[in-house]
Formats: C-alpha cells, sequence, structure tokens
C-alpha cells in the first residue's frame, strides 16, 4: 500500500510517502528522514527517549504511528535551537549537569518543553519530578534535570514576562 | 508487527460501515500499538479514529450529567477545570496513570478498553502466575486472572458512570460496572461496537467536597497500582449520608463494593468504622500465586483513602497525585 502523509517538520514543510502503515513516528524519524536526534530506548512507551511534540504537546513517538499524522506540526530536538542560540531548556542541561552519557537527554529536553508549556508543574521541584517521571535516565542524574527544568521555566516566565510588559 | 490494512473514515458513521471481523479501533495507540508489536494483539484492520469529527467534548448536559466525548485526550480531561472541580477525585486517579506523555495521547475510551497486563506476557500462552502482584484477589474465584489495570475506572465505577456505544445496530448505552466481564471477551462491547462517550450523572458531583483516590505503587510514580481505592463521602453535617467505594488492581474489573457502602452509611467518620468498612470491602478475598499481601495492602488502602476523602479534597490537586507520599498541597489533615 501507499500512503501519502503531509508534516511539518521543526518547521520545515514535508511530503512524505508512507510504503507501509506499521511505521511509528519514530522510525520514520531516524530511519527515513536522516534525523537520530530523537532516541529509542524501550520502543514500549516506558522509558520517554522518543519523547517529540507533536502539534505542541509531548507524545511517546514510539508508540505513534506516522500514518495517523497527516497535517500535524512535529518538533524534535533538532529543531529547538536557534541558529547558533541553544533553547533555554538546552542550556540550562548543559548549565545544571543535567546528564551524564546523555542518551535520555534529547527525550528529556523535549518532555520539558513540554511540560513547561502545559504549565501545571511551574518551579516547585514536586511538580517537575512528578512531571518529568514518563522520562527514566539510566544514569540518574535526576537531581540536575529537575534543576534545570526549575531553572528553565523560572528564566522562560521571566522572558514571557518581559515580552508582555 | 504484522501486516494491516489502515482506513481512517472521516465520520462516525464511516467508521462503524468500514469495521470487518478482525478489524480494530485505533485511538491513542498507547495500548494496542504496544501490543501489536509483541505480536499479542494481531489485528487484520486498523481504523484510524483517533480524529473523527464531534467526539472530543466534554459537555455539561441540561440535567446536571457531564458527557465526555470518547476521544477526549487523558491529560485534557484532568486539566479541564471545570471537570476536575466537579469530580476532583477523577482527575486525581486520571493523572496518577502512566506518565505526561502517555496521558497527551490516551484517549477515554481507549482508557476503559485497555487490555488487562496478562496480554504483555511472551509465548502464545500467556503465564499470568509470572507476576502475582498483577492477578486478581476478588472476583476470580481464587484462578490466576489478572485484574483490570486502569486507574481512571476505579472513580468512575463508583460514581455509576455510564457508557454510550454506538454500533451497526444503532447506539445504546450500559453502566459502565455492566462493561467488564470475566474469561474472553473480556467486554460486552459486541465486536464491531464503538464507544462514542461516557457519562457522569449529576449525583456524581454531589461527592466533590469529599473524595479521594489513593494509588500504591512499587514505586512513586509511572507505575500501574498494586492495589488503589477510590473513597468519596457525601456528608450532612457530622455523618456520611452516603458513600462510595471503590477499589482498583484487586479485581478483573474496577471493583465497587456496596457492602462497605452501606455500612458506612449515616455513620460518622472515624478510623474504626473505616477499618471496618475496609475489612468488608476484603471479606471474600482469596489468594493466588502468594500475593496474599495484596489483600492486607488493598484493606490498608482502603481504609486510608477514606480517612483521606474524610479530610477533605485538598484545594489544588497535590503535587504527586495519589501517592501516599511527598508534599500535599492543600489540606494535610489525612498525612
Ligand atoms: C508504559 C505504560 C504505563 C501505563 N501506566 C498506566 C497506569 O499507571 N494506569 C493506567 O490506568 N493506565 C496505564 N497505562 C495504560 C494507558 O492508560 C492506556 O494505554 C491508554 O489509556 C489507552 O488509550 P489509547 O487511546 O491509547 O487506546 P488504544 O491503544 O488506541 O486502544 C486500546 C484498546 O481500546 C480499543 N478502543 C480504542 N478506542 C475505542 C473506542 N472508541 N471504542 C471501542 N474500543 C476502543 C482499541 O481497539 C484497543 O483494543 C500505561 C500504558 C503504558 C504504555
Ligand atoms: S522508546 Fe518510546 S518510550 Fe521508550
Ligand atoms: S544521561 Fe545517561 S541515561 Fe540519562
Amino acid at each position: 500500500m501507499s500512503l501519502s502523509i503531509h508534516l511539518s517538520i521543526n518547521g520545515t514543510e514535508r511530503d512524505v510517502a508512507l510504503d507501509d502503515p506499521r511505521v511509528t513516528l519514530l522510525d520514520l524519524l531516524r530511519e527515513r528522514l536522516a534525523m537520530p536526534g530523537t532516541k529509542k530506548g524501550c520502543d514500549r512507551g516506558q522509558c520517554g527517549a522518543c519523547t517529540v511534540l507533536v502539534d505542541g504537546r509531548r507524545i511517546n513517538s514510539c508508540l505513534t504511528l506516522a500514518a495517523t499524522l497527516d497535517g500535524a506540526q512535529v518538533t524534535t530536538i533538532e529543531g529547538l535551537a536557534q541558529g547558533g542560540d541553544l533553547h533555554p531548556v538546552q542550556a540550562a542541561f548543559v548549565e545544571h549537569d543535567g546528564f551524564q552519557c546523555g542518551y535520555c537527554t534529547p527525550g528529556q529536553i523535549m518532555s520539558a518543553v513540554g511540560l513547561i508549556a502545559e504549565g501545571s508543574a511551574g518551579d516547585d521541584p514536586e511538580r517537575i519530578r512528578e512531571g518529568m517521571s514518563g522520562n527514566l535516565c539510566r544514569c540518574a542524574a535526576y537531581h540536575g534535570i529537575t534543576q534545570a527544568v526549575q531553572d528553565a521555566t523560572r528564566r522562560m516566565n521571566a522572558a514571557a514576562r518581559e515580552d508582555a510588559a | 508487527m504484522k501486516m494491516f490494512d489502515f482506513a481512517q473514515p472521516a465520520t462516525l458513521d464511516e467508521a462503524i460501515g468500514a469495521w470487518e471481523p478482525g478489524a480494530a479501533w485505533l485511538g491513542g495507540g498507547t495500548n494496542l500499538v504496544d501490543l501489536m508489536k509483541t505480536g499479542a494483539v494481531q489485528p487484520a484492520k486498523l481504523i484510524d479514529i483517533s480524529r473523527l469529527p464531534g467526539l472530543a467534548g466534554i459537555d455539561e448536559l441540561d440535567d446536571g450529567a457531564t458527557r465526555i466525548g470518547a476521544l477526549v485526550r487523558n491529560a485534557d480531561l484532568a486539566g479541564d477545570p471545570a471537570f476536575a472541580g466537579r469530580y476532583p477525585m477523577v482527575a486525581e486517579a486520571l493523572l496518577s496513570g502512566a506518565s505526561g506523555q502517555l496521558r497527551n495521547a490516551a484517549t477515554v475510551a481507549g482508557n476503559l478498553m485497555q487490555y488487562p497486563r496478562d496480554a504483555y506476557f511472551p509465548g502464545p500462552e500467556p503465564d499470568p502466575m509470572a507476576d502475582a502482584s498483577s492477578l486478581s484477589v476478588l472476583g476470580a474465584g481464587g484462578e490466576p486472572v489478572t485484574v483490570h489495570p486502569s486507574d481512571f475506572c476505579v472513580p468512575l465505577v463508583a460514581l455509576d458512570a455510564v457508557v454510550e456505544i454506538l454500533g451497526p445496530d444503532g447506539p445504546r448505552e450500559i453502566a459502565l460496572a455492566d462493561l467488564y466481564q470475566p474469561g474472553e471477551p473480556r467486554t460486552t462491547l459486541i465486536p464491531g461496537e464503538l464507544v462514542t462517550a461516557l457519562r457522569l450523572p449529576a449525583a456524581a458531583a454531589e461527592f466533590r467536597a469529599n473524595c479521594r483516590y489513593l494509588k500504591v505503587r512499587d514505586r512513586t510514580s509511572f507505575a500501574f497500582a498494586m492495589a488503589s481505592a477510590a473513597a468519596s463521602l457525601r456528608m450532612d453535617g457530622p455523618h456520611i449520608a452516603e458513600a462510595r467505594l471503590s477499589l482498583g488492581a484487586v479485581a478483573p474489573k474496577p471493583w465497587r463494593v456496596a457492602e462497605a457502602e452501606a455500612l458506612l452509611k449515616g455513620q460518622a467518620p472515624g478510623a474504626d468504622l473505616f477499618a471496618r468498612a475496609a475489612d468488608a470491602a476484603m471479606a471474600g478475598a482469596q489468594p493466588v500465586g502468594g500475593n496474599g499481601w495484596k489483600i492486607e495492602l488493598a484493606r490498608r488502602t482502603a481504609a486510608r483513602a477514606l480517612a483521606m476523602a474524610a479530610a477533605g479534597t485538598p484545594a489544588d490537586m497535590p503535587a504527586l497525585p495519589a501517592s501516599p507520599f511527598g508534599n500535599q498541597t492543600g489540606d494535610l489533615a489525612h498525612v
């Protein structure tokens, strides 16, 4: 079968011909579109390494069939930095040692961007840990991850207030 | 994953028409795609209903009931201020399930219809004895039957939720409690039928001041329940005018306990009363595969959930929803 979908990936419009309805968004990105930034950990929704934003919401790309996404806007880790400027969440992960080996990091960062947009955790560390519990870190960099998300939340909120003023 | 035909109907009628034996509805896919990867489920055809129009509303009806479209995402329902204000225990249960990413994708109907966890065991013959913690201690007659895994369904069954269904022969509705049955198939949905909505009656909102969901897991977050309880009380001055109690992760379906509810009615809340109600809830329990600890865990979870409900629903959602641990925002009386 052949199925054609249209996606906006990190702001670039793309027509994607799918020869197989079984392809997940994760495999589409990594295997067919040469975008390996999004990682595969468990492939079962259990680790969060594959987290991307679809229409601004964080989801597990390993459990999402690409064929269901016609017309969607996808944001991956490759789409966060603006030229040479890191996204505030990326910068905060670097500053607070939010990783060791780095394998879970793209998923952690995309999940944090999604969580901050949801706005339910604020800068409360307990709420951040709960909100980030879908992202496992085999290196257990959780302390730095929580601090990074807290710091990025504060900075992004301050920047939003400045923009509004 | 086995190959399948893929259909994307544009309307509800087209979806019903697209069904054929061996087909499966695809909601958020967080349960179905997972099981298709292991080969545990092998639909010949997937009918993608995730974008069907008209099934994503949360509406208050004229009679005070709330109607929730089948495609409302779990996160959106929990985060809807009007819904969470009327049914805080349901929002708390939703937020204690899975992860932020999964709740963003999972649909209301998919959550009700999710396969139990024994479907995950590898091999053609599932071996439920592989994990006694997920075996039923109630409602299975001592046989090794996996528990129903959903958190969401536990408060729903206590609040008399109704499931709206559409099939080739038209619409019908049933109590959520009657959606589940022992053995195969595990639900009373007739093949080709689709869940279109979930309804909570007006009376369900009368428990909002005193209702809690409590979930005990083997880690603080992002784990299925080992035992859970949804407790709600409608107070009349110092007395309990009406109580609702249901348990999760103990039976093949969300387990409502009428005996405990009858025992609580008309009484003044207190530790003794709650202990007796919890005893009554677990009276017929039978251990399977060495999981006798689950009976005691469920008993204590039920008693504690009742005490938490009596202390009052917190003003804000706790930082760790449904958890016995961590900082609690709002009312600290039950900690
Ligand atoms: C890692 C992980 C952890 C989890 N932890 C928890 C937890 O702690 N607590 C908890 O409660 N749940 C948990 N879940 C389960 C999760 O809640 C379900 O996967 C989710 O609710 C399913 O919704 P969905 O829309 O993705 O369903 P799908 O995967 O799309 O479908 C699930 C089933 O429902 C059927 N279906 C879908 N829509 C309809 C409809 N409208 N009418 C009739 N049938 C339909 C499908 O055919 C399929 O059989 C977890 C899942 C994962 C992967
Ligand atoms: S790879 Fe998707 S959650 Fe682990
Ligand atoms: S940094 Fe190694 S897994 Fe998280």
